[in-house]
């Protein structure tokens, strides 16, 4: 058969902010949790050691990693070495946008206090690594719809005061 | 026993806002511990109003990065439960903890399979989130057929998770992919973009993975070019919008499919070409996302089949991202040229100082790839100027590309350098700069350039002084300095150098700096074992210091370092037992053959200048008459008009394994008695010269000569063919390679290869490529002999063939007679 092409698939995400804590971690591969520490460790370091006249890519072991700064945060994806970086750094700002839409004006704070909501979102967004909605609309309205479905308002309140 | 009511757990945030409040790692940590232990209490009591929320905290706990696994069956339950909040907790607990590699990972099947079959279309979005995420193969292959038929849906929410949970089924269980193929067909009818995105990266994989689905596929290159056409031309839709263009996520999918159904096919590419130049002329390249499609298309047009003057749009395309302001831009500019810089070369030189610039730039990632594609880029027209930069590149750039940066000058020097001397100042140059990061292997190979630029000989041996004279710590140049100054000390205190100002230096000086290498803290052993033998080599060149050099080599005698005392050993004797043999034994360095790479074309053109045949070299020995000793190769002769291949002599010494003056004299024996007794001979594989440092290199010429090969000698299956080639130095070499095969139809092992020649002759042996000669002619052993000829005598030659066959031990032996005439006249 064909030798196997790599293309598209993102390997993981993480948010972290300036002094590497992590925000969200989504991992579409199977890895033992200590790797997965040691990888999160070990990528913070590199990214936050980056200069601002660098590019947003960073030659990983086998991958790449394309990663921005938002406000406080950092977004990094790790891709496959022959995919479009370029792309990922639009798919990257897309989930900002989302998250955007949906928290309203989003800061770092909206990610700590509803981590599980990012989550969500990403995960309307990107399944498997892959993009599964490019349209920013039908992305945050089945967010809010399965918002609507939550039994109880105590706990999940779409803009929590703080 | 009275059980107390359990108050409320904290909600999710209120705990968050606690955490954040601590101020030492300490204080988080017994918060964090007070708090599992509240969580393990209530999972204990089977809770179920609260699990949702203990789950979660525990989620949020795990995330700053503390142990939560006691919180994976609460999960399931979650996940079992009706309500959609519990549900969605639960499932992201479980993408978070559970997967395959826990035991109770499977334990979710159950579960995944009711919710996709459920009433309400986010929990079956939930379901195929999960499966889609982390599924392991065993619940892919539980689950697949419900995978199947949501992908037939007309629910596009539904439709578009399917196809990205099939891809995710087919990565893990590739065997899967086929019942899939049905639900394909008319998924790129839908106007949905996030179904024709899903669809397209399920199309991507099939088409990867099968050949057969490549070429099924096929078919559906109309409809893709189609669809990207409507994205291009369709008017501003908000919804898909960015900066201007439609959908660019989608676009790139389409261009990337389009690639794999294009590649190695021309219908396909011929169907494709019309888009792919509208999208490379058309798309707005202020932004990102237009670039971002730009290079997509790029990527496409390089693979395809495509017409060349798309392939020259393409480079171009490449060629302005290299000047755009942003570096991610020029970092895919150079990727991408990197990749096509050997297909479409000429059009890549366009753009060479461009690329040049690059190495300037201050991101490690571009200056990386700019230094590999100049180097990519050198050629015979451009080299001085390629050099100059990529000199100044190694003096400036960081540490870690230093030694790369100096392998590929000296690779480039070789290849195209436009003059001897030219070749020499830029070797001179690296090892001066760079001269710590040069790598190993460089040395040997640098000495064999430099002893085959005869006539450069006193100008390289005053620059490598200069150079060393304030600093000897780069070992890589230490060692070439050194080597080069005991092979041509003499030069250097003559003040021989034309090429630029000849110092004054006396011997002594000379010898202080080989001494303070010698001495030196910073000093290798290997840079000490140079130095040692430079010393020693001078004995023979220089006329005022010899009872110094004598003193030196003694102290070593005793030198903690094994390897210098060995030497020093050894330098001692010569001093003493067989000072005879000294001048013959220390001469100079003949100019050796140098294996080239590149086809017969290009054999010895490697500089532009014309080789003058000088050789300094003293007359052969004459003083070495050959003992009545019979040398172990007599006996393989047999015969006394047989000269043995090195002359030997009866040592007291103790045998030591290797160090060139043991193997130059040839096999003693450990007792010190006469050798007459015959004994099996090794493998006489060190040349008789004192090769320091000097890997021994086939020396194969591409050019035959027109002299005709022979095969010396075939028996039982074993061939040995015997190519023939001339010095043009030295008319009296010959140089012979053999090649020995086997066409029975087992391999032969532990291959020995033996030569003697007449009186009149010498012989030098290489060592092998290998001992073992693979069955059915499938490979062979080469090896090289040198044969000196002074008298111009015919040549004869009696070999010796030992190795192991079919389980016995093998020998033979035979006379090769038949050397044609232009091997040896």
């Amino acid at each position: 058969g064909c030798p196997r092409q790599q293309t598209g698939k993102i390997h993981f995400i993480l948010l972290f902010s300036r002094q590497g804590k992590l925000r969200l971690q989504k991992w579409y591969t199977t890895l033992p949790e200590k790797e997965k520490k040691k990888i999160t460790r070990e990528i913070v370091q590199i990214i936050l050691a980056r200069n601002q006249k660098t590019s947003s890519f960073v030659d990983w072991k086998d991958l790449k990693l394309v990663y921005k700064r938002y406000a406080s945060l950092y977004f990094c994806c790790a891709i496959e070495d022959q995919d479009n970086e370029l792309l990922t750094l639009e798919v990257v700002h897309r989930y900002v946008e989302l998250l955007d839409r949906y928290f309203g004006n989003v800061c770092e704070l909206d990610i700590i206090f509803n981590f599980e909501k990012a989550y969500f979102i990403l995960d309307e967004f990107i399944m498997g690594g892959e993009v599964q909605e490019t349209s920013k609309k039908s992305a945050v309205k089945a967010m809010e719809d399965s918002d609507m479905l939550q039994e109880t308002v105590e706990e999940y309140m779409n803009k929590p005061a703080f | 026993m009275r059980k107390e009511r359990m108050p409320a757990p904290i909600r999710l945030r209120e705990l968050i806002r606690t955490i954040r409040t601590a101020r030492t790692q300490a204080e988080e940590r017994e918060m964090i511990q007070k708090e599992c232990a509240a969580i393990r209490s209530s999972f204990r009591e089977e809770d179920n109003t609260y699990r949702c929320r203990n789950v979660a905290k525990l989620l949020y706990m795990h995330m700053l990065g503390y142990p939560a696994h006691f919180g994976q069956l609460e999960c399931l339950k979650l996940i079992a439960s009706q309500k959609f909040t519990d549900k969605r907790i639960g499932y992201l607990g479980a993408m978070l903890l559970l997967d395959e590699r826990q035991d109770v990972h499977l334990l979710m099947t159950n579960c995944i399979k009711n919710d996709l079959n459920h009433s309400t279309q986010y929990v079956q979005g939930l379901a195929l989130c999960t499966l889609g995420c982390m599924g392991s193969s065993e619940m892919c292959r539980d689950l697949a057929g419900e995978v199947e038929k949501l992908l037939k849906t007309s629910n596009s929410y539904l439709r578009k998770k399917a196809a990205l949970c099939a891809v995710h089924v087919i990565r893990k269980v590739p065997e899967l992919m086929e019942m899939f193929l049905p639900a394909t067909k008319n998924l790129l009818n839908e106007k949905n973009h996030g179904v024709l995105h899903t669809s397209v990266v399920l199309l991507t994989e099939m088409c990867e993975r099968s050949p057969d689905m490549l070429a099924h596929f096929r078919k559906l290159v109309p409809q893709l070019v189609r669809i990207l056409k409507n994205l291009i031309m369709s008017g501003y839709s908000p919804e898909h919008d960015v900066s201007g263009i439609s959908d660019p996520f989608l676009q790139v999918r389409i261009l990337r499919l389009l690639r794999i159904l294009g590649r190695n096919d021309d219908d396909s590419s011929e169907a494709m070409n019309d888009i792919l130049a509208q999208v490379a002329t058309n798309t707005e390249t202020s932004k990102n996302v237009g670039n971002a499609i730009l290079y997509e298309t790029v990527l496409t047009i390089m693979d395809i089949k495509s017409e060349s003057g798309l392939r020259v749009l393409a480079i171009n395309i490449l060629g302005r991202f290299l000047l755009n302001n942003d570096k991610n831009i020029r970092y895919v500019a150079l990727t991408s040229l990197l990749k096509t810089v050997q297909t479409d070369h000429n059009a890549v030189q366009r753009h060479r100082s461009t690329i040049v610039d690059c190495l300037k730039d201050l991101d490690v990632s571009i200056k990386r790839r700019a230094m590999e594609l100049s180097f990519a880029l050198v050629n015979g027209n451009n080299v001085r100027g390629m050099m100059k930069e990529l000199l100044y590149f190694l003096d400036s750039c960081e540490p870690e590309f230093k030694a790369d940066c100096a392998s590929g000058i000296f690779l480039a020097a070789e290849k195209y350098a436009p003059s001897k001397r030219w070749h020499i100042d830029t070797i001179m140059r690296v090892l001066t700069t760079a001269g710590s990061y040069v790598r190993d292997d460089a040395v040997p190979n640098l000495i064999q350039l430099i002893t085959n630029s005869v006539e450069m000989h006193a100008y390289t041996v005053q620059r490598l002084y200069k150079a060393i004279l304030g600093d000897y710590s780069q070992q890589p140049l230490v060692q070439v300095a050194s080597w080069c100054i005991g092979e041509y000390g003499d030069l250097l205190v003559s003040g021989q150098c034309e090429e630029e100002e000849p110092i004054q230096v006396t011997e002594d000086e000379v010898l202080d700096i080989l001494e303070s290498v010698l001495i030196s803290n910073m000093s290798a052993s290997v840079t000490r074992g140079y130095a040692l033998t430079a010393i020693m080599k001078l004995s023979t060149r220089f006329t005022c210091t010899v009872n110094r050099i004598k003193k030196v080599v003694s102290i070593y005698g005793s030198s903690i370092d094994v390897e210098l005392q060995q030497r020093a050993v050894e330098y001692n004797a010569l001093f003493k037992k067989y000072d005879h043999m000294r001048p013959a034994l220390l001469e100079r360095m003949p100019v050796m053959e140098k294996a080239t790479t590149n086809g017969p074309t290009e054999i010895v053109q490697t500089n532009g200048e014309t080789e003058p045949a000088v050789l300094e070299t003293k007359p052969p020995p004459t003083g070495l008459q050959p003992t009545s000793q019979a040398n172990d190769l007599l006996d393989l002769l047999g015969g006394n008009d047989i000269t043995p291949v090195i002359p030997t002599a009866p040592t007291s010494k103790p045998a030591s394994a290797g160090g060139e003056l043991l193997d130059l004299l040839g096999d003693l024996n450990i007792t010190g008695s006469p050798v007459s007794a015959p004994a099996p001979a090794p493998q006489i594989s060190q040349p008789p010269f004192l090769l320091d440092g000097l890997s021994s290199q086939p020396l194969f010429n591409d050019i035959a000569a027109g002299i005709p090969s022979i095969t010396a000698y075939s028996k039982n299956g074993l061939k040995i063919d015997f190519t023939f080639e001339r010095s043009n130095t030295n008319p009296s070499v010959t140089v012979i390679t053999i090649q020995a095969s086997n066409s029975t139809e087992l391999d032969m092992t532990d291959f020995v290869f033996q030569a003697a020649v007449p009186k009149t002759f010498q012989l030098q042996l290489l060592s092998p490529s290998s001992s073992v000669i693979p069955a059915f002619n499938s490979g062979t052993i080469t090896q090289v002999i040198k044969v000196l000829n002074p008298q111009k005598q015919q040549l004869r030659m009696r070999i010796k063939l030992t190795y192991n066959h079919k389980g016995s031990a093998m020998q033979d032996l035979a006379e090769v007679n038949n050397f044609p005439p232009q091997s040896w006249q």
